[in-house]
């Protein structure tokens, strides 16, 4: 997936003391291991074991195990759990990733010019944002999709317009601090520009922590797609780990599976981001290890 | 004393400015949904010509320029009116405050078990960092991050309520105990454990990870060793002198995370048929009754400012350090 090559590549180029960090960090290298796996089956699981998520395939409720159905049982129309669980974590993953994107760019735009113009810019900015951070975030999100109408489109965008006032935060905190430093002073004295000081020379140094929370982002994206789908109020044609759950909830307490599978995926891999994120920031601050 | 006044006044000037903010926002976001109050009207109606959608708008106001009608719907707001469900028809309002106290026991019950446990788990670990208890909080709170609150709910309920059958599935109460208040209490209390444990186990994992790094860090700081080398006994130096500075991140946090705590509470009071805030404006998207959900945005908004203002306060009363009226 696109955003685990961004939580590797600079760790590479900026530090390799911190790679060489992160890979000693065994709970995070099984997680950076567990997540590629997710995403690989995800990607290729559907084609691989050809049953399709939408028909019914078996009768209705048979358990995990049992020898005339599949694997991991069938939900309350006769459908293949298993295949749901492998097409589901497509959309689900997919719209964590363009999520995570789409607030960690939003939050770096505002939050690099909060940090680094200040004054009255930072004042305005950092107002704003906090506009957007008394609103309960699920709260918003299931407005933001009353209004806009259900799709995958919008409900990457309600996600997104709910989730980055906390990356612009931690960005305006990293800008504020180093914009005092002497390699920002040395680039302004040779006569760099405010773009390129902010984006060549201060985002580079400010990148650690930000990528550290992009992977918590994107947990926090998989959950609230969960909870949105849960909710039956995401696109009900599209097949997610969330929308199983939801359409099985009434069955939870004769069919357990077909409830518990979806979330134990979505458990695996959230639980692997956020030992890669706790790598990341391990490798970068060992002062914080164990913390 | 009168600098402490004069924080605590802009602190609240600018609650009151967010709180203004969010109404504005709210306002414009109705603007953008397609259609509006009028063709929803003439759609329950029946009617649709235009002559009387356009009766149906100079009516309520809906063809005044976009300021007016702003202003108008601030002075509501500043009025306490939220304006009328179109599904109860009742101010939305009363339909809020009815379902207030659900949410506020279920919500303050989990968070109030999350930080006195998370607290109490986090001092203990930090004493050994290495021991495998310690560790053990670590792999909880990354669980507790990663698990989405509603599938723990769904699971609690299988496990405590149909396998085991000592809890009751959901809602808030049972009929039978109804004019015996000792048994009503008792049976809300019970009908409490399931969702209350459901939310607050989450916050449980973040808030004992979050105390027992606070505790650590506090316990390696200068006035902790001053403590230690004038002889001060172990226990006295962990629990009057550390104790009350690790504390104050933990507080900070749940105060903050107010908001979070809401939209974990909407899941568990959806899952668990628990008769709150959240439940209501589940339902009420799919009554398409967008002035309760918007009522209930602005409300829970509200909500959180005070929370954050309560916490800036309680900050200030147990933290000496801080300054007054100061820059955060």
């Amino acid at each position: 997936m696109t955003d685990l090559g961004i939580a590797i590549e600079p760790v590479k180029t900026s530090s390799r003391g911190a790679l060489r960090m992160f890979l000693r960090n065994k709970p995070a290298v099984v997680g950076l291991v567990v997540f590629t796996l997710i995403v690989l089956v995800t990607l290729f699981g559907p084609g691989l074991y050809g049953v399709s998520a939408k028909k019914m395939v078996a009768p209705p409720f048979l358990g995990p195990g049992d020898d005339l159905g599949p694997l991991l049982g069938t939900d309350y129309l006769g459908r293949d759990i298993l295949a749901g669980i492998l097409t589901g974590g497509r959309t689900t993953l997919f719209v964590a990733a363009v999520t995570a994107l789409m607030t960690m760019t939003f939050g770096l735009v505002v939050g690099s010019l909060a940090g680094y113009f200040g004054r009255w810019i930072d004042t305005l900015l950092m107002r704003f944002t906090e506009i957007f951070q008394v609103m309960p975030s699920l709260l918003f999100a299931l407005v933001l999709i009353f209004l806009l109408g259900p799709g995958t489109r919008n409900e990457t965008l309600a996600i997104g317009l709910t989730l980055w006032p906390g990356a612009a935060r931690l960005t305006r905190a990293e800008f504020l601090r180093l914009r005092e430093m002497e390699f920002v002073k040395a680039a302004r004295a040779i006569g760099s520009g405010d773009l390129r000081i902010m984006f060549r020379t201060i985002l580079p140094n400010a990148m650690p922590p930000l990528l550290a929370w992009t992977t918590l982002i994107v947990v926090i994206a998989v959950l609230f797609h969960a909870g949105l789908a849960f909710l039956g109020l995401v696109d009900v044609n599209t097949v997610s780990w969330g929308s199983m759950m939801g359409k099985n909830r009434g069955y939870t307490i004769t069919a357990w599976w077909t409830v518990g599978f979806p979330g134990i995926a979505i458990v695996t891999t959230g639980l692997s981001l956020a030992l890669i994120g706790d790598g990341l920031q391990d490798a970068f601050n060992p002062k914080l290890r164990g913390r | 004393m009168t600098a402490l006044a004069r924080g605590i006044g802009i602190r609240l000037g600018l609650a009151v400015g967010l709180l203004l903010a969010v109404v504005v926002v709210v306002f414009f976001l109705i603007q953008m949904a397609p259609g509006d109050a009028a063709l929803y009207l003439g759609a329950e109606q029946g009617v649709g010509d235009a002559e009387y959608l356009a009766k149906l708008r100079s009516q309520y106001g809906l063809d005044r320029p976009l300021l007016v009608q702003l202003g108008a719907y601030i002075g509501n707001v500043a009025q306490l009116d939220l304006g009328e469900s179109t599904y109860f028809n009742q101010p939305v309002l009363g339909l809020i405050l009815d379902r207030l106290f659900a949410t506020v026991l279920l919500a303050g019950t989990a968070l109030l078990f999350a930080v006195v446990v998370g607290v109490a788990l986090g001092v203990f670990t930090a004493r050994r960092p290495e021991s495998p208890a310690s560790h053990g909080v670590t792999v909880m709170s990354l669980l507790g991050f990663a698990t989405p609150v509603f599938w723990s709910a769904l699971m609690v309920i299988v496990v405590f309520a149909a396998k085991w059958g000592i809890l009751p599935v959901g809602g808030i109460e049972d009929v039978r105990y109804h004019g015996n208040w000792f048994g009503e209490t008792l049976d809300l209390l019970e009908h409490l454990v399931l969702p209350a444990a459901s939310l607050g186990i989450i916050y449980l994992a973040i808030y004992s990870r979050l105390a027992r790094a606070s505790m650590l860090e506090v316990l390696e700081s200068d006035y902790i060793r001053t403590a230690r080398a004038k002889g001060a006994h172990e226990r006295v130096v962990v629990y009057k002198h550390a104790l009350r500075n690790a504390v104050i991140p933990v507080v900070t946090a749940a105060g903050l995370q107010v908001g979070n705590l809401l939209s974990g509470a909407l899941l568990v009071e959806f899952v668990f048929a628990w008769p709150g805030i959240g439940r209501l404006a589940v339902s009420s998207i799919f009554r398409r009754d967008s002035p309760t959900l918007l009522g209930i945005m602005i409300f829970s908004a509200a909500m959180v400012i005070v929370a954050n203002l309560l916490t800036d306060l309680v900050y200030r009363l147990i933290d000496p350090r801080i300054r007054v009226g100061g820059s955060r």
